[in-house]
């Protein structure tokens, strides 16, 4: 018995390992495609701090202060040192170091994108059920098409149509921005989470007007999660519906409702809970081109501003930020997966 | 139509229906023709293809399609016309030019994209796959690893990043592009030559002396290739819209260049009172992206079986 839990615990170790072993080589591979970027860009870091009428000792100097004389492995060594206790330079348009920015308008994107994705499951997910009931029906036609845009629509287009249509002609939502102007000054965040922080003080003023602002911005991209998580529901649970356990549970006679939600989405679950992870990622990427459409002051914005200004530690900061984003949430859904399925557990 | 005349001459569908070909090329035809009718069953397919064909002839042609300059316009008199003016179906944008033409002209520019995107990516995805499967062991590994650190990339802002160090404009639009979309191929290829890597025929390929890198070029990309192409069709939607958001953000084509993402950007601010002038290119990008996302399906849906979720 003994022998089988110790083998046991050294198979979970193992996979742990390997899940370092992963998580590690991403990391340094997006450190070194990053750093990579840095030194092929054609504009001598040096001139860019001093200007190009600098005088030729000064110039040395300073290459040798920045460590630009040591060979590419340790600078690389430097870099990835740096970047991994948060320090990615100063930003040159903002003059504050890149991290601090970073840690600033980080929220606003986490805000919308976290609401996107609220949209498009609560949305998506019935929608993907009732096509896969209702398989060749109208209603599948009418999620198969809406999905279809979605996948062919550009967002920042579609994102102008709709400030057109909902803010300019029907007044239904208040312009470009976070927060209204007349709140900017008076409200005082804490999380950096406006919906959450005029909760939490019983602003309601506030609350009703930053509603207003951020509606149209996490409608948009929760319609982009929506096209992509009804077409995985959609597939996984004709899936579902095939198996065995549906015809056992029909012949019990449970009622048609209770096999498609609790016994045959149940099961389809799983699968989804990944599906949710991935569109949440992806609709952190797709608030780079939501955000400047917007004016929403968060990390596409930042990245994108600094991107027109030549601003490269912040461009290839940002990058950083949003490729761990990535790596932590691909990891954070293979592991809800494995625990949330025992099938995938190790015996 | 030579063979097969004792009893009755057969039809042109028979012949390439029979299930006993007397040559490699009716063999081939038949089955390119089965391929044919289960992908002509699916209609939005065809509407898919119907798309890009026509996407193809108006770049062909586009110089005598168009009916002013794409790049010269009347700034005296046909400043933001309304669709419908005189001489000018779609309208014109603020310096006279007109939106049809360039929408037109600009057709080459995102078959252009899609086209030097698909060459670039697909071939090194496809050898970087088909070498890993084939090779085993640590080559495996590691073309594996980098793969999976390219996929785990966020694409656009990875493309954003490798534009901003590369400088603006549509090559280095392609190639930032290029470098984000290859892993996906590569783990396609592997997995199908996963599968081919232990059968009959590439035990006797093998065993009549062919070297490895016969056997990865002639014996197994040939088998990767219809996985392949359905991917990439698919993807394509997803290239012209990331080109389209690169040219929006004003680091893709450069004008006077009538791209279609550009061409938006420059419509963003009269979207108030002139609506076409930033609503015409984002018809044509939908109408483009939406046909191959059709086409994809049905090549799938044709090609690949197993793989439609049926």
């Amino acid at each position: 018995m003994n022998g089988r839990r110790r083998a046991r615990s050294r198979k979970a170790i193992a996979t742990a390992l390997q899940f370092l072993v992963v998580v590690a080589t991403t990391y340094l591979g997006l450190l070194a495609v990053t750093f990579f970027i840095g030194r092929v860009i054609p504009i001598d870091p040096v001139l860019a701090v001093l200007g190009d009428r600098a005088p030729a000792h000064v110039v040395e100097r300073t290459r040798e202060a920045m460590g630009l004389n040591l060979p590419l492995y340790q600078q690389f060594f430097i870099y990835c040192r740096q970047a991994l206790s948060g320090d990615f330079g100063v930003s040159v348009l903002t003059t504050n170091p890149v991290m601090t920015d970073i840690r600033r308008v980080f929220p606003a994107t986490m805000e919308l994108a976290t609401l996107g994705t609220l949209i498009g499951a609560l949305i998506g997910v019935p929608l993907g059920v009732l096509a896969a009931v209702k398989r060749g029906s109208i209603a599948d036609q009418i999620v198969r098409v809406i999905g279809l845009v979605g996948y062919s629509v550009p967002i920042f287009w579609l994102a102008l149509l709709a400030l057109l249509v909902f803010y300019a002609r029907l007044r239904w939502v208040a312009y470009p921005g976070r927060i209204d102007i007349v709140y900017e000054y008076t409200f005082s965040p804490i999380t950096g989470f406006y919906l959450v922080d005029a909760l939490w003080q019983g602003q309601w003023d506030v609350f009703r007007d930053i509603f207003r602002h951020i509606i149209l911005p996490a409608s948009l991209l929760g319609y982009f999660s929506l096209a992509y998580i009804s077409r995985m529901t959609r597939s996984f649970m004709l899936n579902e519906l095939q198996q065995e356990y549906i015809v056992a549970a029909r012949a019990k006679g449970l009622s048609e409702a209770r096999i498609i939600w609790g016994h045959a989405l149940r099961n389809a679950a799983v699968p989804l809970v990944t599906v949710i992870a991935l569109s949440y990622a992806g609709l952190l990427e797709g608030s780079v081109l939501t955000e400047t459409v917007f004016a929403w002051p968060g990390l596409g914005l930042y990245i994108t501003n600094s991107l027109q200004n030549a601003d490269m530690n912040a461009v290839l900061g940002g990058t950083i930020i949003i490729g761990s984003v990535f790596i932590g949430i691909n990891l954070l859904s293979d592991l809800l997966y494995r625990t949330l399925d025992p099938r995938t557990r190790a015996r | 139509m030579s063979l097969a005349t004792e009893t009755r001459p057969l039809t042109r569908r028979e012949w390439l229906l029979s299930d006993r070909p007397q040559s490699r090329l009716q063999a081939r035809l038949g089955r390119a023709y089965m391929t044919w009718r289960r992908f002509s069953a699916n209609r939005l397919a065809v509407v898919g293809l119907l798309i890009l064909l026509g996407l193809c002839f108006v770049a062909a042609f586009a110089d005598l399609l168009a009916p002013h300059s794409p790049v010269i316009g009347n700034l005296a008199g046909a400043r933001l016309l309304s669709p419908g003016s005189e001489g000018y179906l779609l309208g014109t944008d603020d310096q006279g030019r007109d939106i049809l033409s360039r929408l037109i002209h600009g057709s080459r520019l995102t078959l252009a994209v899609v086209v030097l995107v698909a060459v670039i990516a697909a071939p090194v995805g496809l050898i970087v796959g088909a070498v890993a499967g084939y090779a085993g062991g640590w080559i495996d590994a590691i073309l594996m690893r980098i793969t999976d650190i390219f996929l785990a990339f966020p694409k656009l802002v990875l493309a954003l990043a490798f534009v901003a160090a590369l400088g603006p404009g549509i090559e280095n639009a392609v190639i930032a592009i290029a470098i984000t979309s290859w892993p996906p191929y590569a783990r396609i290829a592997r997995a199908e030559t996963l599968t081919l890597r232990n059968s009959d025929y590439i035990a006797a390929v093998r065993l009549m002396g062919a070297s490895p890198a016969r056997i990865v070029f002639r014996h197994v990309i040939p088998m990767c290739m219809s996985s392949l192409i359905v991917r990439v069709t698919l993807d394509m939607a997803g290239i012209i819209l990331t080109a389209a958001g690169l040219g929006f953000l004003g680091l893709g084509a450069q004008p006077p260049l009538p791209e279609w993402g550009a061409m938006i950007a420059s419509g963003r601010r009269f979207i108030l009172d002139q609506w076409w002038v930033a609503t015409m290119p984002g018809i044509a990008i939908l109408i483009v992206s939406l046909g191959f996302n059709l086409l994809g399906d049905g090549l799938r849906d044709a090609l690949d079986p197993r793989e439609s979720g049926q």
